[in-house]
């Protein structure tokens, strides 16, 4: 994969360009007062406006407008004076209109940048993705398809729930990113997650990848070395950091293939296969559709005023990477160890546990350690673990009265990482609670003691170290449900002996 | 391709961009009718310069938003016995063929 | 009182209030009405009589604790079906929609429901309102009660016929380029397009946004000012609907007095293609509107004869994106032969069944006007034109109060007499699109009959935008003076069927 992945560059340069869909945070939908909750029972987040009902009409969401308008400014766009929505026409199931709310010619942010930091060999290096246009839209429905293994290929019929439909989403898009070189997927990696974490600064969205709320096209072209840009392709829903970087990579080398066996790159769509890492052949841009774009007629423009924009500046968090110098700073940590917090897709994960009131030291003992090492495992974000910053915060409060040890504590991630349930169910579940009970205790530390009198004999006279015998053997009777050391305290109060 | 000049082909494909399954007869009455109309219309393209700024609204209104408060919408058995096919709280649709945009 | 279908809404509502007669007995009147003579006219594409009923004697019950509704608490309405109307059958017009029943109201049928307005039905119309003469209805023509071999005009024909034939006081239609005033010409009716956003259009079954307008229709002016302040005014769910009180235009009925005010003749709308008989009525009234003290000039709106052109271009091309969710998957009929077909097939095949031919015809053209490539030459030099017609207006009335014309170039013509020919069928609304291009206001009043078919012809009175009250003002004005010559309403003289 290496070698084959580095000929790449003997002949070839990339251009990379992505298109990011990202769902908002809103409590409505985008033109309805539905929720815009994840999720619930299907079909049940829906209204005339959001199931394209004849004669409902659209009315915009105040603060997805200011959404999209916060993360305009944190990208560095300039913010239109006035632009308008327009309808993009197609047909398809998942749509209720047969054509889509989102935005043309005339985009609310343009012109901006970003810029992300990725790993090299000569330590962390900058770099500046150049932003062409953030617009506004509304998602469509979830399809489901019925026979086929749950695939659209071979489906029989289909079931659609519109929850999802009209929830706002706004559209990233770049610029195409030049001289990346080898870089390019680590670049649209680190860009992704970036985006992902200013959004999640702003506060206007939440950005759970695991639900599918941000969306990726990855388009990758092959220039051959002093020669014109070549065919592009779209790499469609791409929809995990670690998928963006596979699909460029994986989709650079089988472009360069077919330069080298000279044949040519289509203009099409392609999917991503999220198992083998593999890009299929889609819809050829030939055979796209017409959108027959014009503006939306029920809905008038968006004109956000001098002093609107400029409240809306005044609401900007730190951003991210401002933010990271500081923690690092706080936490005293180098910068290499900031990083690879970074690029394990820890940090926010560890602020999150701050935040619910988890030492920083003992969030990023959890997050770095164990629970990277079971991400590793399972070829995983870590973000997609069943294991939240609030669970940590639960069983570090546990720890902290004495309700689990250590030890205990790994039981219980287990658990949660093998979906047992919340904290109190693996508890529960694996009857994990120290033995607290002081009579308890004796009774089995008197138990230990007649079992070996030789040895309680030798703590009597003096030998304390001895006393770890009996510790080990009440700690295997009451199944490691016992505080070690309380026992040890114990066993001593009765023995008369003193350390 | 000329604007207001139509053969059936392009009819055809209009047919399919808009979703009817014309009959071969719709096909070459639509032809000679597009062109018709077009043709009474075209008078149009000469009138107005590109400096004449576009009217997409009557009124001209600006900046008119809803506040983002969640409120309960309809309930399944409100659009459920309307719709043609439904399963399982949701709309059955027959199989997909083609890709969304 | 006597005959209750003969009354005006007006009449009716003051002696429901004084409890001289029940909104009970009142839509009782107008359901036998229908049933003797909706037949041969075919207003109506659903009526329910057990359900109206009971809401009027509901509406009787309010009126009796002294809970006053409005001043149209109890008379009965007509909804064209392209309103929604919650768990009433709504079809507009199309076999597409074949018995569906909406499971929300349009805001107007809210806001009339909530004024104790009780609803006898919902009316014909040419499907998805796409025509001038409801013979494009899939559910066959509405007759014009003044010759049932005629059109009522169009689309609106169902909305515009019932009112004319007595079947119902008053009626709630939608204007595009027309569909509410020239029916109301072709009928000897009053039909009223307010200012665009004036009333709410949420619920309203879109043909081209940005030019539908629902409206009131009824058989004087008095009634349509009443049932415009009824329906009139913001609405949230409508972004497009004006934050504005609306015009007090029952007082500009009341005052009826057009001394002073400076009335323009539209210069482009009075010569070729307009009927003899309907010139002459219309310059019969023009030296009314003189003699009552206006001063009248010939104004010029130079642009209006690309009017056509552009608005069959936005028309289709807007509707064509509207239409596009009638696709047999959430609502309506589904044509699937159970052969395994795709949902592109599927789609396809219940749109080429559902609509008819005018839709096709339309939706085909707008499909075109959008394409890539066509953008620029069809959609958006149409919103060009729109710019330059909004100029003449505005040009007009920095020199004049409000502007006069024919509202169609002939009267009512022969069921089948046009079909065939869908440019001659797009001339009949020549007089009335430049008032959808622009947003303006508008009504059509009758003003006599042509003497060489004795059919009513109407005129069209246009206001700026949010001046709706001129309408009322110089209507009612000429509507008296022209009772005061015919000792009655024109609409008297109609067949009584």
């Amino acid at each position: 994969m290496t070698t084959e992945y580095q000929a790449v560059f003997a002949e070839f340069e990339p251009i990379i360009g992505l298109e990011t869909h990202i769902e908002l945070g809103t409590n409505s939908k985008m033109f309805c007062s539905c929720s815009a909750q994840f999720g619930g029972d299907p079909n049940t987040h829906v209204c005339p406006v959001c199931l394209g009902l004849p004669g409902s009409m659209p009315v915009v969401n105040r603060v997805a407008v200011e959404s999209t308008i916060r993360m305009g400014l944190a990208l560095n766009c300039s913010i239109a004076q006035w632009c308008r929505f327009a309808r993009k026409n197609y047909f398809y199931p998942d749509m209720p209109k047969n054509y889509q709310i989102s935005q043309y010619d005339e985009p609310l942010c343009s012109d901006g940048y970003l810029d992300v930091t990725v790993p090299t060999e000569n330590g962390p290096q900058v770099f500046r993705v150049e932003i062409e246009r953030v617009h506004m839209e509304e998602d469509t429905g979830k399809l489901l398809h019925a026979g086929g293994a749950g695939r659209i290929h071979g489906a029989t019929h289909s079931l659609v729930d519109y929850n999802r439909a009209g929830i706002p989403l706004i559209e990233v898009v770049t610029k195409p990113i030049l001289g990346t070189g080898e870089l390019a997927p680590e670049i649209a990696k680190a860009y992704v997650s970036e985006l992902r974490d200013l959004m999640r600064a702003l506060g206007v969205s939440d950005v759970r990848m695991e639900e599918g709320s941000l969306r990726c096209d990855v388009n990758v072209s092959l220039n051959r070395q002093g020669e014109g840009w070549g065919t592009r392709t779209e790499t469609k829903n791409v929809n995990s950091l670690r998928s963006v970087e596979r699909a460029v990579r994986t989709e650079m080398v089988r472009q360069a293939e077919q330069l080298r066996l000279g044949e040519l790159i289509i203009l099409e769509t392609r999917h991503f296969n999220e198992e083998t890492g593999d890009t299929t052949s889609g819809r050829s841009k030939e055979e796209a559709e017409d959108y027959r774009y014009f503006p939306e007629p029920d809905l008038v423009p968006v004109a956000p005023s001098e002093s609107w924009i400029e409240k809306l500046r005044g609401t900007l968090p730190e951003i991210p990477s401002v933010r990271r110098a500081r923690l690092q700073n706080n936490w005293g940590i180098s910068e290499f160890d900031m990083q690879s917090l970074v690029n394990a897709g820890a940090l926010e994960l560890i602020i999150a546990s701050i935040d619910a009131g988890v030492q920083p030291s003992a969030a990023r003992k959890w997050w770095t350690g164990e629970l990277t090492r079971v991400a590793n495992e399972r070829d995983c974000e870590l973000e997609e673990l069943t294991v939240t910053p609030a669970d940590i915060a639960q069983i570090e409060g546990l720890i902290f009265e004495g309700v689990l040890t250590d030890k205990m504590a790994r039981s219980v991630f287990e658990g949660l990482l093998d979906g047992e349930g919340n904290v109190a169910e693996v508890i529960d579940s694996r009857g994990l609670v120290v033995v607290k009970d002081d009579d308890l205790l004796v009774e089995a530390i008197n138990q230990a003691l007649s079992e070996s009198p030789d040895i309680a004999e030798k703590i009597k006279s003096g030998k304390v170290a001895a006393a770890g015998a009996i510790v080990g053997a009440v700690m295997k009777s009451t199944k490691g449900q016992a505080d070690a050391a309380k026992v040890r305290t114990l066993l001593l109060e009765q023995l008369g002996v003193k350390e | 391709m000329t604007p207001g000049k139509i053969d059936s082909e392009q009819v055809k494909h209009l047919g399919k961009l808009a979703r009817l399954e014309l009959s071969p007869e719709e096909v070459a009455d639509y032809t000679l009718q597009l062109e018709q109309i077009l043709g009474a219309i075209t008078s149009i393209s000469a009138v107005a310069a590109d400096h004449i700024p576009p009217t997409s609204h009557p009124i001209p209104m600006e900046n008119v938003y809803r506040e983002d408060i969640a409120v309960r919408g309809l309930e399944i058995n409100d659009f459920a016995s309307g719709a043609p096919s439904f399963e399982d709280d949701r709309f059955r649709v027959p199989r997909i063929l083609g890709e969304p945009g | 009182m006597s005959d209750l279908t003969r009354q005006s809404a007006a009449t009716l509502a003051s002696a429901i209030a004084r409890r001289e007669v029940s909104s009970e007995e009142v839509t009782r009147a107008h359901f036998d009405r229908i049933a003797q003579v909706d037949e041969r006219v075919h207003a109506f594409l659903h009526v329910d009589p057990e359900s109206s009923i009971a809401r009027a004697r509901e509406v009787d019950q309010q009126l009796a604790k002294g809970e006053l509704l409005s001043p149209l608490a109890g008379v009965p309405i007509a909804f064209k079906d392209l309103l929604a109307t919650k768990g009433v059958p709504t079809t507009c017009g199309s076999r597409i929609l074949e018995g569906w029943r909406p499971p929300y109201n349009a805001t107007i049928v809210d806001k009339l429901n909530a004024a104790g307005v009780v609803s006898l039905g919902k009316t014909n119309m040419d499907e998805f309102a796409m025509g001038s003469s409801t013979e494009h209805s899939g559910y066959g023509p509405t007759h014009n009660p003044w010759d049932l071999e005629r059109i009522p005009g169009g689309s609106g024909g169902g909305s515009a016929a019932a009112v004319a034939s007595f079947e119902s006081p008053m009626a709630i239609g939608t204007d595009t380029g027309g569909s509410i005033r020239q029916p109301a010409a072709l009928t000897g009716t009053v039909g009223v397009k307010p200012t665009y956003g004036g009333v709410s259009r949420y619920g309203i079954v879109a043909l081209a946004s940005s030019l539908d307008q629902a409206g009131p229709c009824a058989r004087d002016v008095m009634d349509t000012a009443l049932l415009h302040a009824v329906i009139g005014g913001h609405d949230p769910r409508d972004s497009t609907s004006i934050n504005e009180p609306v015009p007090d235009v029952v007082a500009a009925a009341l005052k009826a007095d057009v001394r002073g005010m400076k009335i323009g003749v539209i210069k482009e709308l009075k010569g070729e293609g307009f009927q003899a008989g309907v010139l002459e009525r219309f310059n019969q009234s023009i030296e009314i509107l003189t003699d009552l003290g206006a001063e009248v000039i010939e104004v010029s709106c130079p642009h209006f004869e690309y009017a056509l052109g552009a608005y069959y271009l936005i028309l289709p091309s807007e509707a064509s994106s509207n239409l596009a969710r009638f696709d047999g998957m959430r609502f309506g009929i589904r044509e699937d032969d159970g052969k395994d077909r795709s949902v592109e097939e599927v789609m396809s095949a219940t749109r080429e069944k559902g609509f008819g031919a005018e839709v096709k015809r339309r939706i085909m053209l707008g499909t075109y006007a959008l394409s890539s490539g066509y953008y620029d030459a069809y959609y958006g030099q149409a919103q060009r034109i729109r710019t330059l017609i909004t100029r003449d207006f505005a040009y007009a009335f920095s020199r004049v109060d409000v502007l006069v014309s024919p509202t169609a170039p002939t009267t009512a013509f022969k069921i089948g007499e046009k079909l065939d020919n869908p440019l001659a069928m797009y001339l009949n609304d020549i007089a009335t699109i430049p008032v959808n291009l622009a947003g303006n206001c508008a009504m059509s009043l009758p003003i006599g009959r042509a003497p060489e078919d004795g059919l009513p012809v109407g005129l069209q009175i246009i206001a700026p935008p949010m001046a709706d009250h001129l309408l009322y003002q110089v209507g009612s004005a000429l509507e008296s003076a022209l009772a005061d010559r015919w000792g009655g309403l024109l609409i008297s003289e109609a067949p009584t069927l």
